[in-house]
């Protein structure tokens, strides 16, 4: 058989095993990897300061190398190979014979040649030992740097910042970003880094690191200095070309082995690919280039020389939350005749600029600051030469918000590389659905591995996948899984207008199969929203959430949420908070919602918390239900000098009114005293906010992964007003609304929108207000606290252990200490 | 519906190899079409009451995705008439014949064959 030996066990090297072993069980794989740990994601390495642990970023954990038969060596450094042998030797002293060689070396950090770069305090940002360095060395700092700022330094200043320290970054070139963006693109990132708390120096040329043993500033040329404690060198990358220069392959002057088109070193038994490869004078420092060369070496190895590498393009996005920024083809209208045209909102930070062809018939390239939504499908047109509108300005400039789901997908051709993760195209992902009847996301995943990378692709995908359907004429109907024909909507209005009060009687009249975990809680969400009955009735069909009443958390303990509506709490209510978290050892902290969280009770303690909670006059806070979350108050006129109605009370009101209602998704509120709008109440389900003569009710709001401010909906109205607006709202909203579904998407995919809303729910043009007000009214009458009745009933309430068989509890719980709490420790313990 | 109790025997793949039939609890203290959680010695084992087909299953109560102890915590169900069971962190789904898992490449899980015997619930294990 065969031997192909890779050199490095990194990114591309994972994929390579897996490419090889897709193709071919025939050939004996081992890897030698420098690194302790198997392959891990790097490019997601940021996420290990966010709380991922190095075992969640791991491509494959250690037992997946045995199960496919490949022998993986770690912390082997390859130190010789002998060409004429065909031998590697590690620094160890394995020697092992290869009939094929992989170089999938990667790259180190480049650092520069200053005085000072080995003081202590000085570090690089490339593997997991690198960030727990810095995450120690940072624990005894308060200001720290960045050498460079291009993607890679201001990810690390980010890092910094989440360290809690005063994180500065320091760039040679006049601007940020100087390979991927302009002047005005980079003045506009710059502000927002600043917002989030990262000083920028541009135009500075350091000279030397200042320090005796450990660092204490960066001196520049220009006779200025700036005080650290900590410096992370982010200056580009250098390919580990060692080996591969020692034993005579060809190495570019640069850096980085030659390599032609099928990824051959000078040697034709040796290949290299990814950081480590040069080809056509390029090193790709990304990882799908890297990906593509992967697949070209596997495909040769197991005989198929049909594919070679061609090159790739260099567009980015940066991954720091809250700054959105991409660069794509040729950002700067390098190519002769191009026409840019640009658009520039300072006020919001937003720059967008398109270069288009000089025919104007095609985009070239473009960068994106402060709103790169556009980016995939601006990178699909210029990868696949789309044909650009007559009015190619309103590519930049088009009415926000009006986006047509899936439109832009429908003018990609088969050709379009939609994940470049595992380079899945347009074409693959249709043929999956038409010829191999994959129907869902998952189903996607599974054949193709798109969205496994990065996930970046997964809006593409999907409406990929939306269009394929509906061109098949699959998705006449939207079902809500293999068990139920019928929409949402169809068995919200079945449920009611037959009385069905069981998951079993739905599915026994008008189901097929035994249910599953897609319809189960979905008709569960329905029952409770129409009949408002004790949701721990029916334990079994419920998420886990809904079913111990109770958030699940890492580890499998539970979150206890009371409710404070409006945030109002009494000493004497928050003195009993504080006696029974301390007596169950939870772990408290204030929530997004203006409440208290307690977590970490183990299931068989719920209940015992919970009746201690409501003796104190507690009642459930809903934190786990598709339901009512909170109504968020600021403090208005009772206290505030600004405050023009009492915007506490009514929250307060309004919290009591709507608790424990179920819908499709959850939904929240806010109430703020005044136009200042301390509450937020623009970024909720349905916000209120005084006014001198009543209140403003804004609807469709929400946080979340995608934001959107609220629409308003009514001015100035009193509050009896007010509160029916919102009854018909909410009814409306439980009785359409898709599964799943927040008010801000209801609202998007509703047609005609917010007008055909207010139509309905202000000036009642269906006749059906009356009928909504009444519905909300019987839901409102079946209110129960669902914990109180746990605790009261004890078939409920002995549901709540962890063994059926014993009294023991989950002896597998494991917690660390947190600055003096507990928290659950490390998840991952594979 | 059918009472389980009066179900005598579920046999699962490997019923023959068992050695020992755990007596673990009464059929009726585990929920009508859901899970509880049976500790055999250091073993958690995840049982399932799949009355509506009238039907017992077993398996770890591991979940190998995070490696969390909560699969009897999961919602059952099928897919394409396949027994199945959804863990309730990220929703990955095992088979509760094969244990392996349907919508991702987790590692399969093991499962136990099931019995009932006067209203009481086995497992079998090999040793
Ligand atoms: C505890 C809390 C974070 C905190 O420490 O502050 C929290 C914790 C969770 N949030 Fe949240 N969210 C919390 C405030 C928020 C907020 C802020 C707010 O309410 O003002 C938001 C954005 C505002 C919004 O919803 O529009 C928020 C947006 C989300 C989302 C995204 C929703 C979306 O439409 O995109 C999810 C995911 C979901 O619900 O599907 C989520 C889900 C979750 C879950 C329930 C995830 C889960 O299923 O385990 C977390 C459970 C924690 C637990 O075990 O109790 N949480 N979450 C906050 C509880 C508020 C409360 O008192 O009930
Ligand atoms: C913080 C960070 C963020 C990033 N973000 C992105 C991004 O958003 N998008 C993107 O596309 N790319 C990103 N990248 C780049 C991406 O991670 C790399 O392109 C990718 O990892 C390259 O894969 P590789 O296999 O060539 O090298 P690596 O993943 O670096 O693997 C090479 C491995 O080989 C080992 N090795 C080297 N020499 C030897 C030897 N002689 N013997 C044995 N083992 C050896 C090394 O220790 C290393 O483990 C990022 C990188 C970093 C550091
Ligand atoms: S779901 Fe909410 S609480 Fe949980 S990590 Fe995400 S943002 Fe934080
Ligand atoms: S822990 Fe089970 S699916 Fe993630």
């Amino acid at each position: 058989m065969k031997h192909v030996i890779l050199v490095g066990n990194g990114m591309t090297s994972f994929k390579l095993c897996e490419k090889l072993r897709k193709l071919s069980g025939d050939i004996r794989i081992t890897v030698y990897g420098e690194e302790i740990r198997p392959a891990y994601d790097r490019v997601h390495l940021s996420e290990y300061f966010a709380g991922k642990t190095a075992d969640d970023l791991l491509m494959a954990p250690r037992g997946w190398y045995h199960e496919q038969g490949i022998t993986l060596h770690t912390g082997e450094l390859v130190t010789e190979i002998d060409r004429t042998n065909k031998t590697i030797r590690t620094h160890h002293g394995i020697t092992d014979h290869y009939d094929y060689l992989v170089l999938a070396t990667g790259s180190g950090a480049f650092v520069p040649p200053l005085d000072g770069v080995a003081l202590d305090g000085v570090f690089v940002y490339r593997t997991i030992e690198d960030l727990n360095q810095i995450i120690e060395y940072g624990q005894r700092c308060r200001t720290a740097a960045v050498l460079g700022g291009g993607l890679l330094g201001l990810e690390a200043a980010k890092a910094l910042v989440d360290l809690n320290l005063e994180a500065h970054v320091v760039e040679f070139a006049p601007r940020l970003m100087p390979r991927q963006l302009d002047e005005a693109g980079a003045t506009i990132l710059a502000h927002k880094l600043t917002q989030i708390g990262i000083t920028i120096h541009t135009g500075k040329a350091t000279k030397r690191i200042a320090g005796e043993d450990r660092i204490t500033g960066l001196e520049f040329a220009d006779g200025t200095a700036l005080p650290v404690e900590m410096l992370v060198i982010s200056a580009g990358i250098r390919p580990r070309d060692e080996v591969a220069k020692a034993c005579g392959l060809a190495v570019h002057a640069r850096g980085g082995i030659q390599v032609d088109d099928y990824l051959r070193t000078t040697d034709e038994h040796i290949f290299a690919i990814g950081e480590a490869a040069i080809h056509n004078n390029m090193i790709y420092g990304l990882v799908a280039p890297g990906y593509d060369m992967a697949d070209v070496v596997a495909r040769q190895l197991t005989g198929d020389l049909s594919k070679k590498f061609m090159g790739f393009d260099m567009s980015t996005k940066l991954k720091l939350l809250g700054v959105d920024v991409g660069s794509f083809g040729d950002p700067f209208g390098e190519t002769p005749g191009s026409i840019p045209i640009a658009f520039q909102d300072r006020c919001n930070g937003v720059y967008k600029r398109i270069n288009i062809s000089a025919d104007r018939k095609h985009l070239l390239g473009g960068i994106l600051v402060g709103d790169a939504s556009q980016y995939n499908i601006f990178h699909q047109m210029v990868v696949n030469k789309i044909p650009l509108p007559a009015q190619p300005e309103t590519l930049i400039i088009g009415v926000p918000g009006k986006e047509d789901e899936g439109a832009g997908v429908k003018s990609l051709p088969d050709t379009a590389q939609i994940c470049s993760c595992e380079n899945i195209t347009k074409g693959d992902l249709i043929c999956q659905i038409k010829d191999k009847g994959a129907r869902t996301i998952d189903d996607l995943k599974k054949t193709t591995k798109a969205c496994t990378g990065c996930g970046g692709c997964t809006p593409l995908v999907n409406d990929v996948l939306k269009m394929t359907l509906e061109s098949l004429g699959v998705v006449v109907k939207k079902t809500l899984c293999e068990h139920f024909a019928f929409t949402r909507q169809d068995l919200y209005d079945i449920i009611k207008v037959e009385g069905i009060r069981t998951y079993d009687a739905l599915l026994d009249k008008h189901g097929i199969g035994d249910g599953c975990e897609i319809c189960k809680p979905a008709v569960a969400s329905l029952l409770a929203s129409i009949w408002n009955e004790v949701i721990a009735e029916q334990a079994t069909i419920q998420d886990t959430n809904d079913r111990f009443l109770a958030n699940i958390q890492r580890g499998g303990t539970y979150s206890v949420v009371p409710r404070i509506a409006g945030g109002e709490i009494t000493p004497k209510k928050l003195m009993a908070i504080g006696r029974i978290a301390e007596k169950y050892n939870l772990y408290t902290k204030i929530t997004g919602g203006q409440r208290i969280d307690m977590f970490g009770a183990q299931v068989h303690e719920l209940p015992l918390i919970w009746e201690e909670l409501i003796q104190e006059g507690f009642e459930s806070g809903h934190a786990y239900g598709k339901s009512l979350r909170t109504i968020k108050s600021c403090v208005g006129s009772t206290w505030c000098r600004f405050g023009v109605q009492d915007s506490v009370s009514f929250a307060v009101f309004i919290e009591n009114r709507y608790k424990g209602l179920r819908a499709p998704h959850k939904f929240k509120g806010a109430v703020s005293g005044c136009i200042r709008e301390c509450a937020e109440a623009q970024s909720k389900d349905f916000g209120i906010i005084a006014t001198e003569k009543g209140w403003n009710l804004y609807v469709c709001g929400n946080g979340g992964a995608r934001p959107q401010h609220a629409k308003l909906l009514v001015t100035d109205v009193d509050t009896d007003t007010c509160v029916r607006l919102i009854d018909r709202f909410l009814m409306y909203y439980i009785k359409t609304a898709d599964p799943l579904t927040r008010t801000a998407t209801w609202l998007n995919k509703m047609e005609g929108g917010l007008e055909h809303l207010r139509q309905v729910v202000v000036e009642d043009s269906l006749g059906i207000g009356a009928m909504l007000e009444k519905e909300m009214k019987e839901l409102m009458a079946n209110y129960e606290c669902e914990w109180k009745k746990v605790v009261e009933t004890p078939a409920l309430r002995a549901q709540y252990r962890h063994f059926v068989n014993d009294d023991a509890s989950d002896d597998t719980l494991s917690f660390v200490d947190l600055r003096g709490q507990k928290m659950p420790a490390d998840w991952n313990r594979k | 519906m059918e009472s389980t109790n009066d179900l005598t025997t579920y046999t699962s793949p490997n019923s023959t190899d068992v050695a020992h039939w755990y007596r673990a609890a009464r059929a009726t203290d585990f929920p009508e079409n859901g899970g509880a959680c049976v500790k055999y010695g250091d073993k958690q084992i995840a049982v399932f009451n799949f009355s509506r087909r009238a039907e017992w299953y077993a398996c770890q109560n591991l979940c190998p995705h995070k490696m969390q102890m909560v699969l009897a915590r999961g919602i059952i169900g099928t897919t394409a008439g396949e027994a199945k069971v959804a863990c309730p962190f990220h929703k990955k789904t095992f088979s509760l014949h094969t244990g392996q898992c349907l919508n991702a490449e987790e590692e399969s899980i093991t499962v136990y064959p099931v019995k009932v015997v006067d209203g009481f619930v086995y497992i079998g294990f090999t040793a």
